[in-house]
């Protein structure tokens, strides 16, 4: 190759990745604020994903169907057995081969009151929210509920503001105080409107203000577990894909080098 | 038809090779077909994209196997497909990382044409052709983009149909027969998966046999851009020209071994390629109450819809994005080089040919992006200077110095 073809092909390999770096950046500028950073998830782990369905059926399920999941499929890849998810985890009426959904009616124009005459809107099913939203939104977004009078339900949301849900883990995490008010109110006299933005999407801006029964510790391992488990929920392959590919790459880096050197047999007698 | 040469072969062979020729198309086609020596990286991507192709084709078989293509079942047969149909994940990340390395792929065997002068005279034909497959390759990936039916195809679709409604006088009627509905509805998904998984792939498969039989007829270029025909040994072989099999068939085995290992590397642990590849916002099921924050194609389309988005007029748009496509049809008659190669052209080429590969990557990120007022300026200066390649080579081309070729092929490893 000549060095201008050379050349060339660096830089057009080398924006191609630099294109695959740019996109993954995507999900943050998308979202307004991510005050908790990244999550730390672990959606291949059994014990983490036990953990997480255990927090999401006592919690979660009874609002938020998770309709493309089979109970059998959950038992299958989380280690349980029949019985262990049908009663310690199934609290409707469904069958093991049943898909996750739950007895709340989704209500709106027409049909009985259900979710979206309780909450303003129908809860949404999660199978697929890590995939939508990404995990670090999931992850902020259960740990930036604080109290608000003035919301319908009595909750706020510091990650996804006016959010229409409350907060079903408060007994966990305790109750947390918004407290950017007087800050913001601060920095807009000082005429630093980039900085009340700033002082608003920051932890700082909530402080625990009635203890639950988890530590702050405990109950941020609690999110990140009920993150994880979501996360594998939206792409349950997850758990043998990664896995799978190891073997996958090792098979073909030895196929491609025998290759080579077959390449090169051939080869060495074109000059 | 009785051939000037009967094979000497016996049995099984022999058998077929009275019946059809056999032997006669191996020897044409692979084991006496010459390939010149000196085929650089650039000559990977044909084997590839043909790689790519058969990837693509027996994935798509088995996704149609359980995939439903109507409003109500779609989006929840492709979960299902993922979750329940086993290994089906794997087909579908097959097929899905498979369209987006397609087009790296296509970009790239493109790219080595204007390089090496691969369009010019005797290749004018395999140039044209190839386009053509670009050309339904984008139709493809675009219906097959529709079909899992979430947020982004919903709402792609909608777009790029409206596009017909800029046609003066019969657009709107043109937009319903294409839908076959007011809106994107289950009636186009129903006539976008015939087009995906019938029309479109004989087309495709038709133009790379029209393509390779056209590239077989007059010789590969290469990186030199000199013609191995003109020197023959006694028995009237290119001096310069080795069998493509087993040279290249091994040689391409390796770079398809290589390939693999990138392709499986993203369709094991990043398939969705962080949003670029499988989109985010194409994980809601399609919703045409509710608009996305915003509508963007896939990446290998953003160069196209930046032009189509930097031009105020929505048929203005509409063309120029079009034409964005249509004229590279053009260019074998537009390069009056007397060399093929860029190795042997003068700085000037050099310079045009990187400022247009520049700018089709930078038009790339623009059409990924929401699109303030400056990047509307800067897709506009993007779009101008990609049209002004085009009668820019066609003089730089004839008067940009150039360097003595040499008569036979140069060896650089």
């Amino acid at each position: 190759m000549t060095k201008f073809a050379q050349t060339l092909s660096k830089i057009l390999l080398g924006l191609i990745a630099a294109t695959g770096l740019l996109s993954t950046q995507a999900f943050a500028s998308a979202a307004a604020c991510l005050p908790f950073g990244e999550a730390q998830t672990n959606p291949t782990d059994v014990p983490t994903l036990q953990r997480g369905a255990k927090l999401y059926f006592n919690y979660c399920s009874s609002c938020h169907s998770l309709q493309y999941m089979r109970y059998s499929l959950l038992a299958q890849d989380l280690d349980l057995t029949e019985a262990q998810v049908m009663s310690d985890l199934a609290y409707t009426e469904a069958k093991f081969g049943d898909y996750i959904t739950n007895n709340m009616p989704k209500g709106g124009r027409g049909a009985a009151p259900g979710g979206t005459e309780w909450f303003g809107a129908a809860p949404p099913d999660l199978s697929l929210t890590a995939r939508a939203r990404g995990v670090d939104w999931i992850y902020n977004y259960l740990k930036g509920f604080y109290p608000d009078p003035s919301r319908p339900v009595g909750w706020n949301n510091l990650t996804f503001p006016n959010a229409s849900m409350p907060n079903p883990l408060w007994e966990l995490q305790g109750l947390q105080e918004h407290v950017v008010h007087e800050a913001k109110a601060h920095d807009a006299a000082a005429g630093a409107g980039g900085h009340a933005a700033e002082a608003a999407c920051s932890p700082a801006s909530l402080a625990l203000k009635t203890p639950g029964t988890r530590s702050a510790l405990q109950y941020d391992a609690d999110i990140q577990d009920l993150t994880s488990f979501i996360e594998y929920v939206g792409e349950p392959a997850i758990i043998q894909r990664e896995s799978m590919g190891v073997w996958v790459i090792l098979y073909l880096a030895g196929l491609t080098f025998l290759l080579w050197l077959l390449k090169n047999e051939f080869w060495k007698d074109v000059h | 038809m009785a051939r000037a040469t009967p094979s000497q072969a016996t049995g099984v062979l022999g058998w077929l090779d009275q019946r059809m020729p056999v032997v006669d198309f191996w020897n044409k086609h692979v084991g006496q077909y010459y390939a010149p020596k000196n085929f650089n990286l650039w000559y990977y991507f044909g084997s590839l994209a043909l790689l790519v192709l058969v990837n693509q084709i027996l994935t798509g078989i088995f996704l149609t196997m359980h995939y439903v293509p109507t409003e109500e079942g779609a989006f929840a047969s492709v979960e299902y497909i993922m979750r329940e149909v086993p290994y089906g994940y794997l087909v579908r990340y097959m097929h899905s990382t498979g369209a987006s390395f397609f087009f790296v792929v296509i970009y790239l065997h493109m790219f080595r044409a204007f390089m090496y002068g691969s369009y010019k005279k005797p290749r004018e034909l395999i140039w044209v052709l190839g386009v053509l497959i670009m050309l339904l390759l984008m139709a493809e990936a675009f219906l097959g983009y529709v079909l899992p039916w979430g947020q982004m195809s919903f709402w792609g679709a909608q777009v790029i149909v409206s596009l017909f409604g800029a046609v003066p006088e019969i657009g709107p009627t043109l937009v319903e027969w294409i839908q076959g509905d007011y809106l994107p509805s289950g009636a186009t998904i129903n006539r976008f998966f015939a087009l995906h998984v019938i029309a479109m792939p004989l087309a495709i498969l038709g133009l790379v046999v029209l393509h390779l039989g056209a590239l077989h007829e007059v010789g590969s270029n290469n990186p030199d851009g000199v013609e191995i025909k003109k020197h023959k040994d006694a028995s009237g072989k290119p001096l310069d020209g080795i069998p493509f099999h087993p040279y290249y068939t091994v040689k391409d085995m390796f770079g398809a071994g290589f390939f693999l290992i990138i392709f499986a590397s993203v369709i094991f642990f990043n398939p969705t390629f962080g949003g670029l590849f499988l989109e985010h916002d194409n994980f809601v099921q399609a919703n045409p109450l509710v608009t996305p924050a915003q509508i963007k194609p896939v990446w290998y389309f953003t160069p196209f819809y930046a032009m189509l988005r930097a031009i105020p007029d929505k048929l203005g748009g509409v063309i120029v994005m079009g034409a964005a496509t249509l004229i590279l049809f053009t260019l074998p008659w537009l390069d009056r080089s007397p060399v093929k190669s860029i190795r042997y052209r003068g700085i000037w080429s050099k310079i045009l040919l990187f400022t247009f590969a520049l700018v089709f990557v930078i038009l790339g990120w623009l059409g990924s992006q929401a699109g303030s007022d400056a990047q509307t300026w800067v897709a506009r200066i993007c779009t101008a200077i990609y049209f002004g390649f085009f009668p820019a080579l066609y003089f730089v081309s004839a008067y940009d110095k150039v360097k003595p070729v040499p008569d036979r092929v140069t060896m650089h490893d």
